[in-house]
């Protein structure tokens, strides 16, 4: 369970798949996940990042409570989906074959 | 119409006298022959980036450096007395590999009081003194004082961590670096530790990929469906130009201007970009790195947008306008493959804002160096046919002619067992 504050509840039902800690399993889960489901959790996550980092933004950073951190985690996700949904049309980069560049540290939260 | 002015000579390419402008061989990066000779010449007498300080926090801290290229493994470790040092990663009793977990090729790190072997339990202190043997009464005239493990020459600039397996480096490093590259100090390293770390195997030689990165002529037309058609139709009609070029011995540098995406109309940028106030050239909001070293923006581009100092052999320090870094190192592993890692480093985020900002920075990046990675199996092939001999550069491509006549001049220079000084 991946519970976001009571204000994001719309958001509820794409946390389990994409409140996700850290990038080797964003990517992977870009990769793995049809392309109009991404579509459908980058619809609905995107018009409400605003309100999303002014909620993360009241308290003190990197100290934030367990549903800030899930909804912080649910953003990352919906960068990691941006270039699919908006430039690729594809999960992958075009012309990238098996190319893989495999993040191995990444600053917390 | 040259945007930018070019050097008196007419071209940056005439501007460096070492330089010519006839097309060029790549037999360098197709011939395993060269390649051994190019670890020899090279990669076993010039100064090697491993790390940074920052990975060793404390006394006892210690990483180990798969450094293929040469054919060994290096222990780098924080002693007591605070100095770093590097030492080869072997036991002196029967040559097994001292530091290691689970997987005996994959690197590791951690902190300890002392190096114990796995195998017969030899010990050594964090400044490589054999302090135990195992049975010792056991043993022919064995004086512990000589089998201290093999140190590796260890040089430290503002906090990058060198090492130089050559048995007397032909120079210091602050020699080797000399005044383009040392000029950079200053520069707050210590303070960005926010870093993003990724590595790759590439199947292309090393070099190719330091050419894809030493010039943007191809950047319009690679990276064109990166950002809204009307961007990159605009782009590539511009084309790609530096207003400056140098080179200082062995190392070079681009720089390029900058573009004020906040300032374009919304057409132009991604809405990603909008909702994060970030992208390729890292967060709009610019953070306070306080006054820059001199080496930073050499031509005092205003706007400018990066340096891309390219120290030989084959270690990247760029330097974008908006307050972030990156490093590349590329590893040989062959003639025709190598490992590639790209790091990137922020100031420590303070709020959710900045966070987001790095995220879409950093997520940026690996979106471009896929693109990136990708192509050069695709020059490596083409080249290696062996049917095209020799190829076109032109002049915002002169930092790949300077590597490749480097490299050779290197190669050559070894073999005739020159000692010239050169950084």
């Amino acid at each position: 369970m991946s519970p976001l504050p009571p204000e994001f509840a719309d958001l509820q039902p794409f946390a389990e798949q994409w409140c996700l800690a850290t990038e080797p399993e964003r990517y992977e889960m870009r990769l793995a996940t049809p392309m109009p489901d991404i579509v459908a959790f980058y619809d609905a996550v995107a018009p409400r990042a605003e309100a999303a980092m002014a909620y993360g933004d009241q308290f003190p950073y990197p100290e934030i409570p367990d549903n800030a951190l899930n909804l912080l985690h649910l953003l990352y996700s919906m960068i990691m989906v941006s270039f699919p949904v908006e430039v690729w049309k594809q999960q992958r980069v075009p012309d990238t074959g098996s190319a893989a560049f495999d993040c191995f540290v990444e600053p917390t939260p | 119409m040259s945007r930018f002015p070019k050097p008196v000579e007419g071209s940056w390419t005439e501007h460096f006298p070492e330089l010519n402008t006839a097309p060029v061989s790549y037999e360098d990066s197709t011939s395993p022959e060269f390649y051994e000779r190019e670890r020899k010449a090279i990669f076993k007498r010039a100064w090697l980036n491993v790390g940074r300080v920052e990975q060793l926090a404390r006394v006892g801290s210690y990483f180990t450096k798969e450094l293929a290229v040469v054919n060994t493994s290096v222990i780098v470790v924080r002693g007591k007395d605070q100095k770093v040092r590097a030492f080869h990663n072997v036991c002196r009793h029967r040559g097994n590999k001292l530091v290691w977990n689970d997987y005996p090729r994959k690197e590791t790190s951690g902190v300890c009081r002392q190096f114990t072997c796995k195998y017969h339990g030899w010990r050594y202190d964090l400044e490589g003194e054999l302090t135990f043997v195992q049975q010792k009464s056991e043993f022919f005239d064995l004086d512990e004082s000589l089998y201290g493990l093999v140190p590796v020459h260890c040089e430290v600039w503002a906090g990058f961590i060198f090492v130089n397996v050559a048995e007397e480096p032909d120079q210091s490093l602050i020699e080797f670096l000399g005044p383009m590259v040392t000029a950079l100090e200053g520069y707050p390293f210590e303070r960005m530790t926010a870093r993003f770390g990724y590595r790759t195997n590439v199947a292309a030689n090393w070099k190719l990929f330091m050419d894809a990165f030493a010039e943007f002529y191809h950047a319009p037309v690679l990276h064109a469906k990166q950002s809204p058609e009307k961007y990159s139709s605009m782009a590539q009609q511009a084309g790609f130009e530096a207003p400056h070029y140098g080179v200082d011995g062995p190392h070079r540098v681009v720089s390029t201007s900058g573009v004020r995406f906040w300032e374009m109309d919304s057409e132009l940028v991604k809405p990603m970009e909008h909702i994060t106030r970030s992208g390729l050239f890292g967060p709009w909001d610019s953070v306070d790195l306080g006054e820059m070293p001199s080496g930073i923006n050499p031509a005092r581009c205003d706007p400018w947008g990066l340096d891309s100092f390219q120290l030989f052999p084959n270690f990247v320090l760029l330097f974008w306008s908006q307050g972030w870094y990156l490093t590349y190192h590329y590893w040989p592993t062959s003639h025709n493959t190598h490992v590639f890692e790209g790091n990137v480093y922020f100031l420590p985020a303070t709020n959710v804002r900045e966070r987001i900002a790095q995220e879409m920075a950093a997520v940026t990046f690996k979106e471009f160096a896929l693109q990136d990675a990708n192509t050069l199996e695709a020059t490596q092939i083409g080249i290696e046919s062996g049917y095209v001999e020799r190829f076109h550069l032109n002049d915002q491509e002169v930092l790949c002619r300077h590597l490749h006549k480097v490299v050779g001049d290197w190669v050559m220079d070894a073999e005739n067992d020159s000692v010239a000084v050169k950084h």
